[in-house]
């Protein structure tokens, strides 16, 4: 099914590895943290930001609680409007469909525009093994391919490389996909982007086979939009003659209307952006513009597994923003590589698991390369609760099979706390040997990974119920004083639950 | 090719789609029976507009927002757009400029030495594009909040391809017609069924360390004309 990148240790240890990469380190949060201001300065300058989140929230959410009705409603559409559409079980069904149209065409290569969907499938691979050449040609998918490396971030896949490493790579292996580098390439971005431009010119020009993906699919008209900023897409989607659009089934929106919202909250909480560049909205084919033979591949993968779970459902409202990897500071620390998937970050932690199942070591701490400190759903533009999903797949994982020891430890818990005789004798005793429990106690296997971050609390002499017991009997009453100003008052007192998020924790002052 | 490859892989035939369609029923088996896709609240409490619609200050607002990213904006009455586009393709030096057809024939009436490559019968090639010094169109409308232009391949704006291919766009926007304040606005006077290019700013990428740079696949030089009335 869907694929793991091969041989992926779990989190902990791949995020301890880039933890100790000081120049990845330095490059993402040199990165992370520019967005991140220009981002809240965009978002601001919207007072209904509240509202358009909530209105993308349900429109999500009507749009997945019926999706059987609108997948129906667009394949209607784009037939209707002279696409062909296809369905796709899994990743190998979708690299099987797409391969076998681009050699109905009788061409060897193929253009492409970023698309997360294709990376999820791996279709570039799979295509090489047919021989057929893929192009990417957005800049940031292009240093990746280049560089014969992984992306580490859904908008910006090369976020991990620093501009004088891809100076490195566009000097060394340009020549190897066509145009080389120009003679006396600098690193300054703009001329980076200016030998980006002269390398894939000649492929746009003479490509007749596209593939893309999509930000969103209205099913009322069976239109397709493409969000980008550089063009690439623009050629992509219209020099060939033949288009291959690989979309998720996610990806449908009722209606035309409903693009004023995410195309509101899509480019600010992306690129910070009022809006990106470029646009491109398209409805079947027409004649004498763009391509004149149009596939639209729709692709399950996982989605709708992710789908039965009523919790974990709203990680299908994703529009791939980013913002959630943007302001996260495990994200920041340990990189994008670290989450095994093309789906880095917070939106990854709790997709990936979903759509591959949660049996691989990688997948199975996924749910756990989190805080919960809740900053990504405080920015998310579709109100996903991160949170709220991550603590769900905790619970699954810890119900699966290698998970006895702890499953023991939480029964003798229960049984201790269930009956108060048996909690009060179990608190004598610990309190009488208090004075023998070390700072640390480093437990064997893999509890070690617990014990050896934390100190053990301390245990007091006396348990709150034994001073609760006490005081009755004329003891002092070492809280009387305050007693008033602690009284709860409407709607104070008792913290809320969640009142703690929104609030990332930056405090650490990471080293230069 | 094969039975199967011939009549075309995951097409309506059978195979993946009812797979599909039966894993997403199975999905939402806890919907209750006959509830509506209507029926799950939408709420749009979001703003129609964030800024005045007086025309004037929608005009204002369209130019400041273009200016920040980027594109160079040029104000004239109808009389003189003429004399404007021409001191355009001379400031850039252009000596063939791509005419889509519908474009108001006096709109370069005042261009001399420029070759006029129009893209009517034989249409232009990829080829020929890329050569093309400029290309002068019209748009659809224009949204001034997000300082974007809308092209929908209609009159005196042509194919999708001649306002890609071409280094220098430079786009006419007639005020205050074509400007609406916002998106929700904006999507209503639009045809979904025609291809749409929304245009905010030239090509540009921040795909190196988030920083943004002008200038890749796309025009690296954009010029808007807004015309007010006479």
């Amino acid at each position: 099914m869907s694929r793991t990148f091969v041989g992926m240790p779990a989190f902990p240890r791949a995020a301890r590895e880039a933890v100790r990469d000081r120049t990845l380190r330095n490059n993402l949060r040199r990165a992370t943290h520019t967005i991140r201001e220009k981002r809240a300065g965009a978002v601001a300058e919207l007072a209904d930001w509240e509202q358009l989140r909530q209105a993308g929230k349900e429109i999500k959410d009507r749009t997945l609680r019926h999706l059987d009705h609108y997948v129906l409603q667009l394949e209607e559409r784009v037939t209707a409007a002279g696409g062909t559409v296809h369905w796709a079980a899994d990743a190998t069904e979708a690299n099987r469909i797409v391969a076998e149209l681009v050699r109905a065409t009788g061409e060897r290569e193929v253009v492409k525009v970023k698309s997360m969907a294709t990376q999820e499938t791996g279709l570039n691979e799979a295509l090489a093994a047919e021989g057929i050449t893929a192009y990417e040609t957005d800049l940031a998918e292009l240093i990746v391919q280049l560089g014969r490396d992984r992306p580490s971030h859904i908008l910006v896949p090369a976020i991990h490389r620093n501009r004088s490493e891809i100076w490195d790579i566009f000097r060394a292996e340009m020549g190897r996909w066509g145009r080389p580098a120009p003679d006396g390439l600098g690193d300054e971005p703009a001329e980076l982007a200016e030998a980006a431009r002269l390398h894939l010119r000649e492929k746009f020009l003479r490509a007749r086979v596209a593939v893309s993906g999509a930000n969103f699919m209205v099913a009322e008209t069976g239109t397709l939009v493409v969000v980008e900023s550089e063009g690439n897409g623009r050629m992509c989607l219209t020099l060939p003659e033949t288009l291959i659009t690989v979309a998720g089934i996610e990806k449908v929106v009722p209606t035309w209307r409903d693009l004023e919202v995410f195309l509101q909250t899509l480019p600010r909480s992306s690129t910070a952006e009022r809006m990106n560049p470029y646009t491109s909205t398209w409805t079947g084919v027409r004649d004498g513009d763009g391509p004149r033979h149009f596939h639209l591949v729709l692709l399950d993968n996982g989605r709708t597994a992710t789908l039965a779970d009523e919790v974990g459902r709203q990680a299908l409202r994703c529009i791939r923003c980013s913002a959630c990897l943007n302001v996260c500071p495990v994200y920041e620390r340990a990189g994008g590589h670290a989450y095994g998937s093309v789906y880095p970050g917070p939106i990854g932690a709790i997709l990936s698991p979903q759509l591959r199942g949660t049996e691989s070591g990688i997948d199975a701490s996924l749910p756990y390369a989190s805080s919960l400190c809740g900053a990504c759903y405080e920015v998310c533009p579709v109100a996903i609760d991160i949170p709220e999903v991550l603590v769900e797949l905790r619970e699954r994982v810890a119900g699966q099979a290698g998970h006895r020891a702890e499953r023991a430890a939480m029964r003798a818990g229960r049984w201790v706390l269930e009956d108060p005789a048996r909690l009060a004798r179990a608190q004598r005793a610990a309190s009488a040997v208090r004075g023998l429990v070390p700072r640390r106690i480093p437990l064997p296997g893999p509890a070690g990974a617990w014990t050896a971050s934390r100190d053990t609390p301390q245990v007091p002499a006396e348990s709150f119920r034994a001073w609760w017991a006490g005081r009755g009997a004329g003891g002092a009453e070492p809280g009387g004083p305050d007693q008033d100003r602690r009284e709860p008052g409407p709607g104070g007192g008792r913290r809320e639950h969640g009142t703690d998020r929104g609030r990332p924790d930056h405090g650490t002052e990471e080293e230069r | 090719m094969t039975t199967e490859a011939a009549r075309g892989p995951g097409t309506a035939a059978g195979g993946s789609r009812e797979l599909v369609l039966g894993r997403i029923r199975a999905a939402l088996a806890g919907r209750p029976p006959g509830e509506r896709p209507g029926d799950v609240p939408v709420g749009r409490g979001y703003l129609d507009v964030h800024t005045d619609e007086d025309p004037a200050a929608l005009a204002e607002l369209l130019a400041r927002h273009l200016t920040e990213y980027r594109a160079a904006v040029h104000r004239t009455d109808r009389s003189g757009l003429p004399a404007v586009l021409a001191g355009l393709l001379a400031a850039r030096g252009s000596r063939t400029v791509v005419v889509p057809p519908g474009l108001p024939g006096h709109w370069l009436a005042g261009t001399t030495g420029v070759e006029q490559l129009h893209d009517e019968k034989d249409l232009l090639t990829p080829a020929l594009l890329d050569a093309a010094d400029s290309v002068v169109t019209g748009c659809a409308l224009a949204v001034a909040e997000t300082g974007t232009l809308v092209l929908d391949a209609g009159p005196g704006q042509g194919r999708r391809a001649l306002t890609l291919v071409p280094d220098h766009h430079i786009c006419v926007v007639e005020a205050p017609g074509q400007v609406v304040a916002s998106l929700p606005r904006a999507l209503p006077r639009l045809d979904p069924a025609r291809p749409l290019t929304w245009i905010s700013g030239p090509s540009a990428t921040s795909d190196i360390e988030l920083d943004r740079v002008e200038g890749v696949h796309g025009p690296r030089t954009l010029d808007v004309v807004i015309t007010g009335p006479e």
